[in-house]
């Protein structure tokens, strides 16, 4: 890896994160049934909502007011009003929802409901599902294009990546990908998605367009077990010049050359880290280690962790709001 | 794609506790799921799965249920058979071609000195679900063992298995002892005096840590908790209990498979229910992934080291090359909660850690013809 390109990638986004480092860093803790406010200046928790039961992916509407979360065992959706941190109103999500996306308008969300095997659009100012799009077993990972065409879900046990047109609701493509897709995310420009495999223990980069793999990314940590090495998360930079992958037990994030798909560096988190968020100027990614109970912080200037959070009990989804 | 299915409708024998009686359906269930599920996936793959199903009656003939699948073209037989039936059954000329995919016992014999080359295991055998107890004994420090053996084929077997893992894993047996008292009938008003005094009697004087008992028809071993002269946990067939799947199992997603079968059967998962399911989904996955529905092509993929299957205990689970065993963690749970999962943390091995449970390539006494 030319280290040259690190430290160009260094130097822009150090710089830039001077100006807007303050950020608050919302958590979902899934068995505490709460959700963390962690300062982003001072790296401390300051306050501890409680919301629907087993709360697992959240994310922040377009406007920056408003989190969503899906409240797994609740069955619904919630919407948190983040000026006055209560639950403000809930969302019909269909069964289980586990994870979701927001459409580029900012007034869709895109449900997978694990346990019914469906795809769930849920329209948020009517509050009233849309439809149901059915698919694989066990409905995961959920990525949308930047342009909102298409919408990218996981199934965990079909092991495959579905890939549906937003505008007619029907699965166009499905790609076979290793055990257990978990996440799907698009990269910025929107010529590839990138999809974990958790059993698999590797990354499947696809071109967008061709919906085939062009590259099987996999990890090898020293003294790791390879059964340990169970990818989840993935962050990746909107230049695509660097892609962060949690590896879940393994508890390291991989760092990733996102154009040359070499893994760069392994980076000590907490145990069993899940989800990954970046900051808004892509200075930091948060990590959510589920069994230290804690939040790691990674400086992506230096490529070091900085420092660990505690949060609540099994923490699973992270967001920054500027 | 056809898979079949063959068992043989066997009165189970009533347990100790009256409260998990024995389903009709185990076994069956499992593998009717994985169909569904394999369904799911085929849809998108135009592929199709059915379960051809020969349940033999008690004290029918297994060879003839064999036959009438053979005859239908069905080449991949779940089965839920003892061992001795499998082996006849595996053995006849009709079976040539056949790969039969064992959800229903545990016995070492068959991976061992009897292993055949047509049969997969997907059952845990007994040395890995002893191996899986005892480190997670040694990881505890209680590493005293007082052995009570019952009198059944599975209970000596398990009884050398946790002997062979205590010298693997260094914890010593300080003794062992046959369970001879019989209760008579099993709820009779003031039985409980008896059973109480008979365990604190047959537990008194001996220094050990953990009870470990080898019961595996559940004629004695819930009697023993709470009872023993000294206070000391009981492990093995009950108590802590090594399993290929429990109740109360909820880690890596098994959850979405609880919920999916007690949907489907309206009762809890069992591990031959589980075994049933992961053969069935292992076809699945070697037919999706080799994209085929030959049988010879499945099989070898599924033996091959591109194959893995992910069956919610959060690793890759693959066939051994030496013995058909399904290599897999192994859970430790009573009947209310999950303990601990084997392989312990620090068991390393040179090629996977789930080696470790088990018989190894090095020992393995399997030689297949």
């Amino acid at each position: 890896m030319p280290n040259g390109l690190i430290a160009a990638v260094a130097i822009s986004l150090c710089c830039a994160a001077r100006i807007t480092a303050a950020d608050t860093i919302y958590v979902s803790n899934e068995k505490d049934n709460t959700v963390t406010v962690v300062d982003g200046k001072t790296l401390e928790p300051i306050k501890t909502i409680p919301v629907g039961q087993r709360p697992r992916g959240i994310l922040l509407s377009k406007d920056a007011k408003s989190l969503y979360i899906c409240a797994s065992d609740s069955d619904h959706i919630e919407v948190l009003d983040l000026a006055s941190d209560k639950i403000a109103r809930t969302l019909p999500s269909g069964a289980d929802p586990e994870y979701f996306a927001l459409d580029p308008t900012g007034k869709l969300l895109y449900v997978a409901n694990e346990d019914d095997n469906l795809v769930t659009i849920v329209d948020i100012d009517r509050g009233e599902v849309v439809t149901e799009i059915p698919v694989g077993v066990e409905p995961e990972g959920m990525g949308i294009s930047p342009d909102g065409k298409y919408l990218v879900n996981t199934s965990e046990t079909t092991n495959m990546a579905h890939v549906i047109d937003t505008a007619t609701r029907q699965v166009v493509a499905n790609i076979l990908v290793d055990s257990r897709p978990r996440r799907a995310v698009w990269t910025a420009d929107g010529a590839q998605f990138w999809v974990s495999a958790e059993i698999g223990g590797s990354v499947s980069v696809v071109d967008a367009a061709k919906r085939e793999i062009v590259k099987r990314i996999t990890f090898a940590v020293p003294g790791v077990p390879t059964e340990a090495i169970q990818p989840v998360g993935i962050a990746i930079t909107r230049d695509r010049k660097l892609a962060f992958v949690a590896l879940g037990p393994g508890n390291r994030v991989a760092v990733i050359d996102a154009q040359s798909y070499e893994v760069l560096k392994y980076l000590l988190v907490g145990q069993r880290v899940w989800s990954l968020a970046f900051n808004l100027d892509q200075s930091r990614v948060y990590t959510t280690n589920g069994v230290s109970n804690d939040i790691s912080v990674i400086d992506v200037a230096s490529l070091k962790v900085i420092k660990s959070v505690p949060v609540g009990q099994a923490p699973w989804g992270v967001v920054s709001r500027p | 794609m056809r898979i079949g299915w063959l068992s043989r409708a066997v009165k189970r024998t009533l347990p100790l506790s009256y409260l998990d009686q024995p389903p009709q359906d185990g076994g069956i269930q499992g593998a009717r799921l994985g169909i569904a599920d394999n369904d799911t996936t085929g849809h998108f793959t135009g592929q199709s799965f059915t379960l051809t199903e020969a349940i033999v009656p008690e004290g029918g003939d297994v060879a003839a249920g064999f036959r009438e699948l053979a005859a239908k073209g069905v080449r991949l037989v779940v089965t839920d058979l003892a061992a001795l039936e499998l082996l006849s059954v595996a053995g006849m000329p009709e079976a040539t071609g056949t790969t039969f995919f064992n959800a229903g016992t545990a016995d070492d014999r068959l991976r061992g000195e009897d292993c055949r080359a047509n049969i997969l295991h997907l059952l845990p055998s007994r040395a890995m679900l002893a191996d899986a107890l005892v480190q997670y004994l040694v990881v505890k420090r209680w590493q005293g063992l007082l052995l009570v053996v019952g009198r059944g084929g599975g209970d000596r077997e398990f009884a050398d298995d946790i002997r062979h893992g205590a010298l693997k894993f260094q914890a010593r047996i300080v003794q062992e002892k046959p369970w001879t008292f019989v209760p008579g009938a099993r709820r009779t008003d003031t039985g409980h005096f008896a059973i109480q005094a008979e365990v604190a009697r047959f537990t008194q004087g001996v220094s050990y840590d953990v009870l470990v008992v080898a019961d595996d028809e559940d004629e004695f071993g819930d009697d023993l908790s709470y009872r023993t002269f000294d206070p000391r946990p009981v492990a093995g067939t009950q108590g802590l209990v090594p399993t290929a799947w429990a109740r109360p199992h909820e880690q890596w997603g098994a959850t979405q498979l609880q919920e999916r079968f007690l949907h489907q059967a309206k009762r809890w998962m069992t591990d031959r229910d589980y075994a049933a399911w992961m053969a069935v989904r292992a076809i699945g996955e070697a037919a999706t992934r080799a994209k085929s529905a030959d049988p010879v092509t499945i099989v070898a993929f599924m033996r091959s080291d591109r194959f893995e299957l992910a069956a919610y205990k959060g690793a890759r689970l693959s066939f051994r090359s030496w013995d058909g065993q399904l290599r897999q963690p192994v859970l430790l749970a009573d009947a209310r909660s999950l303990v601990s999962v084997s392989p312990q943390p620090g068991f390393l091995h040179q090629f996977s850690e789930l080696d470790t449970l088990g018989i190894d390539k090095p020992e393995t006494k399997c030689r297949m013809g």
